[in-house]
């Protein structure tokens, strides 16, 4: 069976990467941009698995890193939620636009 | 180590306790256990330093006809190289246990009579821990091994000194006083420090018996490279021991180093009693019969200037302190005047045979003018005490009113006058004897000074307790027995430590000397002071005009005597004038706008613009902060792209 080329994938990953960078620079919302970031980090781990594929297919690396990647979002998207609840809590909002008293 | 040298030990180191019991007990112990805990400490340090006395001269300190120093405990402290070190120890010889006796028992007699005399004040029991401190740091000196030890001791002299004399220290007059005798005496230390620097590079040691050793023997090579380069006439060696004696001018008053002494009277009078008469001035002499070997034998030179700046001394102090009208301010001047006796004795004084009658007169004079003078501060003591003022003008026929005070002052001020049989007769003849087969200008000088002290001492005699009676004529000595009975026994060693023969005890050789007496020789000196009785009992015996037409006679002469010959306006002027304008001024400019200006507001202006600058970028937007980050990593991806394309 044909493999689909490496630069396909690359292609798919680097659109999502920017699509996130693009969604955590352009929404307002909290949630929303949060929720870019996982995009991006995903973004990363299909690399991780493509290069583990296709360059070094008898190793695990790329994946035991995706793994560890997705422990890790798991870990810091509670966090997050945690500290956008306070927001919440302390602002009645969570437009970002509206939380803005850490400044100089 | 045997019982003596215990004792020795004890007797440096029980004050020390007393201070530090004292000092962290203060709070929780009643003032009068305080001052109990400081006199029996004291008065046994008093009984074990006699039983030191006994011992050492009567026993174990004569070795074949002649008085040997004792190394009592030594040990190393601070060690710079394999021959430089500062050591800690004891010391016995002749001059420091004649020492050890004043000290003790002058300042135990000092810690009784403070019982009534402080008694009420505030910080009762801090005084006691001062006291304390201030006796350990003079036996300390005196028993130092070592001359840095000494100086170590020296610094702790006048810094308790200082906490003693500012000890009222919310009074402005006071605190004045106890920074101006701290700086002086500074001032002086610093010489004496740099005279110890050049005695040890010279000499190779710090302790004192080597160092005399390597710098008398004649042909020691420390001695010829010491004396071979020369300043102004005078060699090395000669400078050091001078500046050496500046430390000691500074400590003992010597002019013109003596302003801090008359000013010190702003401290409580029992601790005047123990600075003049026991600590402190002394130890200007004591430094220098300790290295007196030295002096006469390898730079007599410097021994001269000590005897001219000594015999000016006495003379001048005894003038100022004609004119004076507080009573403490007459005896700190009679003060640097037999202080100045003394040290003109060592002055004189030389190595050869039958010259060093000098240098016992000059500890025999230091000896009974402690009893004399510590009696003689202890009654104005015990007159300020009653009448509450220092001033003359207060006083007058207080016979009645302080039966046991008067007997004692008359006691003292025929001692101090020289007048037979008093202590002070004995030790004075022996010094203006030493004066005369010396330095005959000196002896003059020495002979019409002792007049001069007859006649201020008895000006103030018949001023006290004689003249027009003041009105309050109850007896106010019911309720002092502490103040009492030091007193009495201070009247016994003024009226007959002079009893004692001193020759045969202390010299400059450690051998006996037989200090020559000649009735013949005495009658001078005696008529001296008698003619000073007799002057001062026409003038102030009774309430008359004669006193004030001769100051009317002397005029000009009597109002510069008056203002202590304007030293301290000279000071002043110099220090206000010469050295703030010319140093002070431009110091004061160089660090308001150099050091302030530029180097300190000038960092806070510069950082304070640029931290306006970039104080926008802390926006508090999140997305701006990931803005700059993202152009960060982009311009890193630019700059690899660059570097490997």
């Amino acid at each position: 069976m044909e493999q689909v080329p490496l630069s396909h994938i690359l292609i798919l990953s680097s659109a999502l990467f920017f699509l996130g960078i693009y969604g955590f620079f352009s929404r307002r919302n909290i949630i929303t941009m949060l929720m870019s970031i996982e995009l991006i980090l995903n973004s990363v781990n299909i690399n991780f698995i493509a290069f583990n594929k296709y360059l070094f297919p008898h190793q695990l690396e790329g994946v035991f890193f995706t793994m560890f990647i997705i422990t890790v979002a798991a870990a810091e998207v509670s966090l997050s939620i945690a500290i956008i609840i306070n927001l919440y809590r302390r602002f009645n909002t969570i437009d970002i636009e509206d939380t803005t008293t850490m400044k100089y | 180590m045997n019982s003596y040298d215990l004792s020795s030990l004890l007797i440096v180191a029980l004050p020390l306790l007393s201070f530090v019991l004292i000092i962290l007990l203060s709070k929780r112990m009643k003032p009068i256990v305080a001052g109990l805990i400081g006199t029996l400490t004291l008065a046994t340090t008093a009984v074990l330093a006699l039983y030191v006395a006994a011992g050492y001269f009567f026993g174990f300190g004569m070795v074949n006809g002649t008085y040997v120093h004792h190394i009592a405990m030594q040990f190393q402290w601070l060690k710079f190289s394999d021959n430089l070190s500062i050591d800690l120890g004891i010391v016995l010889d002749p001059i420091s246990v004649a020492l050890l006796i004043v000290i003790t028992v002058i300042s135990t007699m000092v810690h009784l009579y403070s019982l009534n005399y402080m008694n009420g004040e505030e910080y009762f029991a801090r005084y006691y821990a001062y006291l304390s401190l201030f006796t350990f740091s003079m036996i300390g000196l005196v028993m130092a091994v070592n001359i840095f030890q000494m100086y170590i001791f020296w610094e702790l002299v006048g810094v308790s000194s200082f906490l003693l004399i500012g000890f009222y220290f919310t009074k402005p007059s006071a605190i004045a006083a106890a920074k101006k005798a701290f700086i002086v005496t500074r001032f002086a230390d610093l010489g004496f420090l740099i005279g110890i620097l050049m005695l040890s590079h010279g000499a190779k040691t710090l302790d004192f018996f080597v160092m005399i050793q390597r710098l008398t023997q004649a042909g020691s090579p420390y001695l010829t490279h010491f004396t071979a380069t020369s300043f102004l006439g005078l060699s090395t060696l000669s400078w050091a021991l001078l500046l050496v004696f500046a430390g000691g001018a500074g400590k003992s008053a010597m002019f013109p180093l003596h302003i801090w002494l008359p000013d010190a009277m702003e401290g409580p009078t029992p601790v005047s009693a123990l600075i003049h008469a026991a600590t402190m001035v002394v130890a200007g002499v004591y430094l220098i019969a300790r290295l007196f070997p030295i002096f006469a034998i390898s730079a007599p030179e410097a021994l001269l200037i000590i005897a001219y700046i000594g015999a000016f001394t006495a003379l001048f102090a005894a003038v100022i302190a004609c004119t004076q009208t507080d009573i403490k301010r007459v005896l700190a001047y009679s003060t640097i005047s037999q202080i100045a006796y003394m040290m003109f004795a060592l002055g004189v004084a030389g190595w050869g045979q039958g010259q060093t009658e000098g240098f016992t007169a000059s500890i025999f004079h230091l000896f009974t003018h402690a009893f004399f003078k510590a009696l003689l501060f202890l009654g104005a003591g015990a007159i300020i005490h009653a009448i509450n003022s220092n001033e003359m003008k207060d006083m007058g026929g207080l016979r009645k009113a302080l039966p046991i005070t008067h007997i004692t002052f008359l006691v003292a001020c025929l001692s101090i006058s020289g007048i037979p049989p008093f202590s002070g007769f004995f030790s004075k003849e022996a010094i203006l004897s030493a004066a005369f087969h010396s330095n005959l200008s000196v002896y003059y000088v020495g002979l019409f000074t002792s007049g001069l002290t007859a006649f201020y001492m008895f000006r103030l005699y018949f001023r006290i307790f004689w003249y027009k009676p003041v009105q309050d004529r109850h007896n106010h000595e019911k309720h002092t027995w502490a103040m009492n009975s030091a007193l009495l026994v201070l009247v016994l060693g003024a009226a007959f430590a002079g009893l004692i023969p001193f020759g045969s005890f202390v010299s400059a050789t450690g051998g006996t000397l037989a200090l020559p007496f000649h009735p013949a020789f005495s009658i001078l000196p005696v008529s001296f002071g008698l003619i000073g009785i007799l002057l001062a009992y026409l003038f102030f015996a009774k309430k008359s005009d004669r006193a004030d037409r001769t100051v009317t006679y002397f005029g000009g002469f009597y109002r510069a005597a008056y203002h202590k010959f304007y030293i301290d306006e000279i000071y002043l002027f110099f220090t206000k004038k010469v050295i703030f304008n010319l140093i002070g001024r431009p110091a004061a400019w160089f660090d308001r706008t150099v050091v302030n200006g530029i180097f300190i507001n000038g960092t806070a202006v510069v950082t304070e613009a640029s931290s306006e600058f970039i104080k926008p970028m802390q926006s508090g937007k999140i997305q701006e902060y990931a803005m700059f980050f993202l152009g960060g990593a982009l311009l890193l991806v630019a700059l690899l792209f660059i570097q490997f394309m």
